[in-house]
């Protein structure tokens, strides 16, 4: 069996949600797990759209789309107050870490 | 095995890869570079996956907007903070944990993927029957604007609060100044030859990207991230600068799009449905919304990017 | 009462706090006003839903004329209409409590002006949950609550806000991934639709789990509860309380709109027990955890933990597999009643709390000897609202414990009546230590000067708290109207 192109896409976007949910856990630095969140959040939106495009024959369905672009406006928007949030916590304590997580350096 | 499918086969290979060296990479601008990378990767399958307007939503706000906010909040670290951006280790048995979970999601979405109908064609031919009635011929502008224009309202609201939740966290005497660090480009520079040249042009892609929007790919949040970086490199050559954040010209500009569009939905709701639009002059109402709204969405993404106002190094 | 069918009333009540959020915008100094408008008329919103929906039952209206799946719908039934009126009377008691922090200096400042188009967005956000049909609106709605959560916490602390962000931004993802499931399985995302659509397969099972996941983080249940008390603990007082008796809730009131009325099949015995457990376990952890806290606030937050508890015994107690039972609509109404006088017990524990700081300046319990004496009315609000959040008799603390205790005893769950009983016990204990340093001594202590009037919005808040209690009848007959289809054979 081939994989069909709608197939393949939501694969990789479920590989590159994994990815980023590793990230996010793994990497304690605020401004890398803001980076793991978009990477995430584009692994959703891949994961959608190439799910509305399992006929393609009838052509992509408009509505995950019209989803995605609210969702890639809505992602922004946290990830902007979340890289101001990481600033002014660095300019108070110095480093763009929690400091529950401040463990020795790598 | 067709070319095709060769090609998307290496691009998902290719987006899996730049994405591990985002996540997992040592330097933190190296992995900022290949998130970006990863961003306009993504945009490519898209057009693969015949969602155009998708991809330019993408490559501007996803890839572009997103990486412009990750590189000034790096480049900020490291100057004011001395904060390169190097992680805590984290011992090998947490990150083994880390590593379970990750494969467990995808294991179960790869799982439930390969469990769901083929063939389903969605909503394609609801859309494709009102569309007519839409007022537009571009169907996802018809999603955003019509069909699930309620979605986009709260959306454009969305976005002006985490304005208003970036400008929250201004240091109390810093209140009411101009956002972000004072540039310091020559204004005879190079940037500065660029910054004035490049309004006018913007201006006029922007307002075409709209215009074609309601019957080709494109759209007011397209055009308005277009514009939002012409202002950003007016501003980095010196041209110009930011408004300052007390400036009631530049609060009227962050609301008006959403206030029309509002305003649009009352009025209707006043003639019988809210956010309803008669046939006749939906294509004029969607019009006059995504102008307006492209306008203030460019004013947001613009001060988002600046961020607070900050003291000069 | 037709006529009232033909008002945009679901319509308004989420256009209008949207309204008042750009006003606040571009009003400057006269924004924190605007609630002596709005507040009213948002209250008479709310009067007029509740009317329609106890007149005509539940309602449904077709965002833009777009019937569903291709356009968005809004509705009411009894649940989203008392929600709705909780919001109505609790966002403005709180803002007008507000407006002397924000709103009483003659310059703009940073708070003074983000505060208040925060309040009416995140009121605009709420309704839009506690009206909405769809399931991706909840998702825009559901960001646009956490961005000005997390805006409000900031005020309070960069550190707490940060951990609150991490939590909200990984469960907003994971509630994501379930809507686009749901959407590749069904091609809708209305509730209505999706109920009809579905069957628990194995994508609408992972959905369903992956959206609660992300739910539970916003909800703070525990173990996904460590970000909540230095959030709520260190905001100002009126958002503690937004946070608190709202905020947490509407991702709560989610969570019920998938179990109990998109998906009521899938609910298995595992799910209904894992959450039954992670509840009870938030009872004791938070009531235990509440005990050693030695600042109020952080008493109150993680009294809050522990009442996050109580809600989620519905799962169990209205067991997925028993529906029809007739003691599974008596733990349904009863985890719904806990939500409303918990939101109205703890805005006035937080508002109290708020006075005692703004009286002596700091809430260190060990250091408010008879603070009663000098502010008997705040005290008798703390007081009044701490025995609802005890559930002892008469308040409306009570009467959601005794719903769910009754049910717990007939479905013979004794495990979650042990529960409940310790978790009340533990609450006397954590709240007696406050109440009892309050009207320790004998002395009158120094305090700077607190206008009655503003003491009078949390007793207010706390005397609703206990006429719940009094009156119950009215809301538990409300609650019946448009109850999901699985419990209704449970209704007597």
């Amino acid at each position: 069996m081939m994989l069909s192109t709608a197939t393949l896409y939501a694969l990789c976007g479920a590989a590159m949600i994994g990815i980023g949910v590793y990230g996010f856990i793994v990497r304690a630095h605020l401004l890398r797990r803001v980076l793991a969140f978009n990477v995430i959040g584009s692994g959703v939106f891949l994961f959608l759209g190439a799910l509305g495009y399992r006929a393609p024959q009838a052509g992509a369905d408009p509505v995950p789309h019209a989803l995605i672009i609210t969702g890639i406006v809505v992602a922004l928007s946290l990830t902007a107050l979340a890289v101001a949030l990481v600033l002014k916590h660095a300019e108070e304590a110095g480093r763009a870490v929690l400091p529950e997580e401040d463990r020795e350096e790598t | 095995m067709t070319a095709a499918f060769v090609f998307d086969a290496m691009l998902c290979l290719l987006l899996v890869g730049t994405a591990v060296s985002a996540v997992a990479g040592r330097d933190l601008f190296a992995s900022i570079a290949f998130f970006v990378t990863y961003g306009i990767l993504i945009g490519l399958a898209w057009l693969r996956l015949g969602a155009v307007d998708v991809a330019l939503a993408e490559a501007a706000i996803g890839a572009g907007l997103t990486g412009v906010l990750l590189i000034g909040a790096w480049s900020m670290l490291q100057r004011r903070c001395g904060d390169g951006g190097n992680d805590p280790a984290m011992p090998v048995l947490p990150k083994l944990a880390a590593a379970a979970v990750s494969v467990t999601v995808t294991g179960m979405l790869a799982l439930a993927v390969l469990a769901l109908p083929v063939g389903a064609p969605g909503l394609v031919p609801l859309v494709t029957e009102n569309l007519s009635e839409s007022g537009v011929g571009n169907p996802v502008t018809a999603v955003l604007l019509n069909f699930r224009a309620y979605d986009t309202l709260m959306e454009s609201i969305v976005l002006l609060i985490a304005l208003v939740a970036v400008w929250a966290l201004t240091p109390k005497e810093l209140w009411g100044g101009v956002p972000g660090l004072r540039q310091h480009a020559r204004p005879d520079g190079v940037l500065a030859t660029f910054g004035r040249l490049l309004p006018p042009l913007g201006l006029v892609v922007a307002v075409y990207v709209v215009w074609a929007g309601s019957e080709m790919p494109g759209g007011a949040f397209q055009a308005g991230t277009i514009l939002a970086a012409v202002w950003l490199l007016v501003v980095m050559a010196g041209i110009a600068e930011e408004p300052r954040m007390s400036s009631r010209l530049l609060r009227l500009a962050l609301v008006v799009g959403p206030a029309v569009f509002l305003g649009v939905g009352l009025v209707g709701a006043a003639f019988g449905s809210f956010l309803g639009l008669p046939v006749d002059f939906a294509k004029a109402l969607i019009l006059a919304i995504e102008f307006a709204l492209t306008f203030s969405i460019a004013v947001t993404l613009a001060l988002l990017v600046a961020g607070t106002p900050r003291e000069g190094t | 009462m037709g006529a009232l069918l033909t008002l945009p009333l679901l319509e308004l009540t989420v256009g209008l706090p949207l309204a008042a959020t750009l006003l606040a915008i571009v009003s400057g100094r006269f924004s924190s006003g605007l609630v002596l408008g709005i507040g009213p008329a948002m209250l008479a919103l709310a009067v007029l839903l509740c009317l329609a929906v106890g007149s005509h039952g539940p309602l449904e209206v077709a965002v833009g004329g777009w019937a569903v799946p291709l356009g968005i719908a809004l509705g009411a039934d009894g649940l989203s209409a008392v929600f709705v009126m909780t919001g109505a009377i609790i966002m403005p008691a709180v803002a007008l409590f507000a407006r002397r922090a924000f709103g009483s200096d003659p310059a703009e400042t940073t708070q003074s002006f983000t505060f208040w188009p925060l309040f009416f967005a995140m009121w605009a956000a709420l309704n839009a949950i506690f009206v909405g049909r769809d399931l991706f609106n909840f998702y825009v709605a559901l960001e646009l609550l956490t961005l000005t959560a997390v805006a409000m916490v900031a005020y309070g602390g960069t550190a707490a806000a940060l951990r609150y962000m991490i939590f909200a931004l990984m469960g907003s993802l994971a509630y994501m991934t379930g809507v686009a499931l749901l959407y590749a399985s069904a091609a809708t995302l209305d509730i209505g639709l999706l109920s009809e659509a579905i069957e628990p397969d194995r994508a609408v099972v992972l959905a369903g789990g992956l959206m609660t996941a992300g739910l539970l983080a916003k909800t703070a249940l525990f173990p996904l509860h460590a970000w909540l008390p230095p959030a709520h603990g260190n905001a100002p007082a009126p958002a503690s309380a937004l946070l608190s008796a709202l905020v947490v809730k509407a991702s709560f009131f989610i969570i019920v709109r998938i179990w109990f009325h998109v998906m009521p099949d899938a609910q298995s015995p595992w799910l209904v027990q894992t959450l039954g457990l992670l509840g009870a376990c938030a009872v004791i952890y938070g009531s235990l955890l509440a005990i050693r806290q030695g600042r109020l606030k952080l008493v109150i937050a993680y009294s809050t933990v522990a009442q996050i508890g109580y809600l989620f015994f519905i799962f169990p107690l209205a067991d997925g597999s028993a529906f029809a039972l007739p003691w599974a609509a008596g733990a349904w109404t009863g985890g719904i009643f806990h939500a409303l006088s918990h939101a109205f017990a703890k805005a006035a524990l937080f508002l109290a709390a708020g006075l005692i700081i703004e009286a002596l300046g700091h809430d260190r319990i060990a250091d408010m000897k008879g603070i009663a004496r000098a502010l008997p009315m705040t005290m008798a609000a703390f007081g009044l609202a701490a025995l609802s959040i005890m559930g002892l008799p008469p308040s409306g603390g009570f009467m959601a414990k005794y719903l769910m205790l009754t049910s717990a005893l007939a479905g013979g769950q004794i495990f979650y009546a042990l529960v409940m009983i310790a978790g009340g016990l533990l609450a006397v204990i954590y709240l007696f230590r406050p109440l009892n340093a309050a009207f320790a001594g004998s002395h009158v202590p120094e305090i700077a000067p607190v206008p009655k009037a503003r003491q009078t919005i949390p007793l207010a808040l706390a005397l609703i708290a206990t006429i719940i209690g009094l009156a119950s009848s009215i809301p538990y007959q409300f609650l019946q109207i448009g109850l999901p289809e699985v419990l209704e054979g449970g209704t007597e």
